[in-house]
């Protein structure tokens, strides 16, 4: 077990109230004796809280604040280090210790990583965007000029979010590339590259129904010419082969459910907005919590692996 | 020349993903074959000597016997992460701060947008539908792509190269995701980004994008040139057609997967479903650029006419 603040019962070594200069003015007599001896107490509580301070200034590590935080003693040990990593909810992710080739950058080319760092700041700035969008015809468009011209650094909150969503985009590609080139979706990641997969497809979702929010024409005729391809869907598309025979029309087959209308319009984009600030976010994080939790279950990161050499396979069992 | 319409093209701030594209993809495909190379150096040597083989600890990272094998997550991983974190920070607010996002007129279903292009990501997609009618290209397409990258790792059963970059004991596998993801996805997206102009016609580079311009392409259906007139006719040929491609390129796919007698090895660890499922995807990936081939060649618009469905 690490080293805990006092929670296994024993005393914490400051802050631990000795009770000593709280009786004041209960037991004195009258008169001038009794004011003295109230200063006199005030005196020695003013200088036990100023040693107090300066204790806490200058180790505020010991104090129970800070323990309660942190929860294990931080030192220079390299048990300390690994403590570090496990007991933060963040870091555990991470084990505590990893392969030395692994850290070096020129194998996962960090993408993975890059590409989910990316990703929080699309949720942050994604956020703060919201604060000043209403997916509505009438005011979508408005809000964006204001976004640009009147709120303060709204220019680059949007930029940022534009552009990061480029970013996300092209880095999960190359993460994909990466993951080929090494092999790493091989036995036991098999799993772990479908997931990526379906990460990727709901990247690409994700940054195509954000695409109609400014509501400007090049939202409106990429999302017009994305969906119309939906029409087309043999089956449940009204163009779409055999389409016309199960009885597909404008106002019933796949493209009028995804813009809950025959065009792209009001419903569309209040479509758009749902899809694009809750339900992906909210598929894809869970999905992104399945895909980290599986790289440590399979084992970490793949490699860089010692080399095998083709006299080394070994047979499969045949059925 | 028209350097002001290429400039035009290239600064457009929603193209520049695409500028971006082109500078990265060769990049870290040199940077991970220059890696595979190097592996590929050392399974040579390790193989022409086994007693080497026996002892050498089989990476390209430097390893002297007393070093530790693994180092502590903090800080050796952690300070490069942040630094990461840090450096891609930089990036998009430097980005962020000198270009705008690109912001149009507000929308407006009675005004065309001449040409009218998905976002970046999709334009390989659109680019298909030069070739291909929308329920293929749009919809046919995109599954099977997306089938298509998740059965992967079930139809490859080549045990090599897991967690190392290698060329040469991997190069089918190598070479077909290259020819996927470099030359059907990224140059598609570059050529719907840079080369398609309005009307989705094809602009070079440095031409002016000229939106009076008229092609008279005749495009005719395979079945006519072959004088077949009749509906059943018709169909009846097409899947012929269809059919025959089905097996020329199975069969040539088949001669390529036995080629090499390491890829025999391979082969032979293969189930009948492995198999199956993988010469499915690779004929109908083999499709792209045959149709697109036969289109440029000889004009020919649709190989299979149906009256529900037209390929
Ligand atoms: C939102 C998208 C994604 C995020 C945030 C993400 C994140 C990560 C991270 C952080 C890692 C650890 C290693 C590294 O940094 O390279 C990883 C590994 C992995 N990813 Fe992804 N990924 C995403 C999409 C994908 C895609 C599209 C694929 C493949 C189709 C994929 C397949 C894999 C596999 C197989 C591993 C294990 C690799 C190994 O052990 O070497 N991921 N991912």
């Amino acid at each position: 077990m690490p080293e805990t603040n006092g929670h296994d019962g024993k005393p914490a070594s400051t802050g631990a109230p000795a009770g000593a200069g709280n009786g004041n003015g209960t037991t004195g007599g009258n008169g001038g004796g009794k004011v003295a001896a109230v200063l006199a107490g005030a005196k020695a509580t003013q200088a036990r809280a100023v040693e107090e301070l300066k204790e806490t200034i200058k180790a505020p590590e010991k104090t129970d604040v800070w323990k309660s935080v942190l929860r294990v003693k931080h030192d220079e040990t390299p048990r300390s280090r690994a403590l570090g990593v496990l007991s933060n909810v963040f870091l555990h992710l991470h084990p505590a210790k990893i392969n030395r080739d692994a850290v070096a950058y020129n194998y996962t080319w960090g993408m993975g990583g890059m590409t989910f760092y990316v990703y929080i700041t699309l949720v942050f700035t994604g956020t703060l965007l919201m604060f000043y969008y209403h997916p509505s015809k009438i005011v979508a468009f408005r809000d964006i000029l204001y976004l640009e011209s009147d709120v303060p650094f709204g220019k680059l909150l949007r930029n940022m979010h534009r552009w990061g969503a480029h970013l996300m985009v092209i880095m999960v590609e190359l993460h994909m590339f990466r993951v080929f080139l090494t092999g790493s979706y091989k036995k036991p990641r098999e799993f772990n590259w479908v997931v990526g997969v379906l990460l990727l497809v709901l990247t690409l979702l994700l940054s195509f129904t954000g695409y109609l929010l400014p509501d400007d024409q090049l939202g409106f005729w990429a999302v017009t010419v994305g969906t119309n391809m939906a029409r087309a869907t043999p089956l449940l598309g009204n163009a779409g082969p055999f389409g016309g025979l199960l009885g597909m029309t404008p106002y019933n087959d796949v493209r009028f459910g995804l813009l809950g209308g025959s065009i792209v319009d009001a419903n569309a984009l209040l479509r758009a907005y749902i899809w694009h600030c809750v339900a992906i976010p909210i598929i894809a994080s869970a999905f992104m919590v399945v895909h980290f939790w599986r790289v440590r279950k399979d084992g970490g990161i793949s490699g860089p692996a010692p080399v095998m050499l083709e006299s080394e396979i070994k047979d499969v069992k045949k059925i | 020349m028209d350097l002001h319409q290429l400039w035009t093209i290239v600064s457009l701030p929603d193209n520049v993903p695409i500028v971006l594209l082109l500078f990265v993809v060769p990049f870290y495909t040199w940077y991970g074959m220059r890696q595979a190379f190097a592996n590929d150096r050392l399974i040579a040597q390790l193989e022409g000597d086994p007693a080497m083989a026996k002892t050498h600890h089989r990476k390209v990272q430097p390893f002297k016997t007393g070093w530790a094998r693994e180092v502590h997550v903090w800080p050796y991983l952690l300070r490069i992460e942040f630094l990461a974190a840090i450096i891609v920070t930089v990036i998009l607010m430097v980005w962020s701060i000198t270009l705008n996002a690109p912001l149009e007129e507000p929308s407006n279903p009675t005004l065309t947008m001449n040409p009218s292009k998905a976002p970046w990501y999709f334009l390989g997609l659109q680019e298909m539908l030069v070739y291909f009618d929308p329920w293929i290209a749009g919809v046919v397409m995109p599954s099977l792509i997306i089938i298509g990258l998740m059965v992967v790792p079930y139809i490859d059963t080549n045990p090599l190269g897991n967690g190392y970059y290698t060329f040469k004991q991997r190069k089918f596998s190598i070479l077909t995701f290259i020819f996927g993801f470099i030359v059907l996805w990224v140059s598609m997206i570059v050529i719907g980004t840079l080369i398609r102009g309005p009307g989705w016609m094809w602009f070079w580079p440095g031409t002016t994008w000229d939106h009076n311009r008229l092609i008279f392409e005749v495009n005719r259906d395979l079945p006519d040139i072959f004088g077949i007139s009749g509906r059943v006719g018709k169909i009846i040929f097409g899947a012929i057609v269809v059919g025959l491609y089905f097996i020329a390129a199975g069969i040539g796919m088949h001669k390529l997967i036995v080629k090499t007698p390491f890829n025999r090895k391979i082969y032979a660890r293969m189930s009948v479903l492995q198999y199956t499922v993988m010469q499915v995807f690779l004929i109908v990936m083999l499709a792209l650029p045959v149709k697109i081939l036969v289109r440029l060649l000889f004009r020919i618009k649709y190989i299979w006419v149906t009256p529900w469905f037209n390929v």
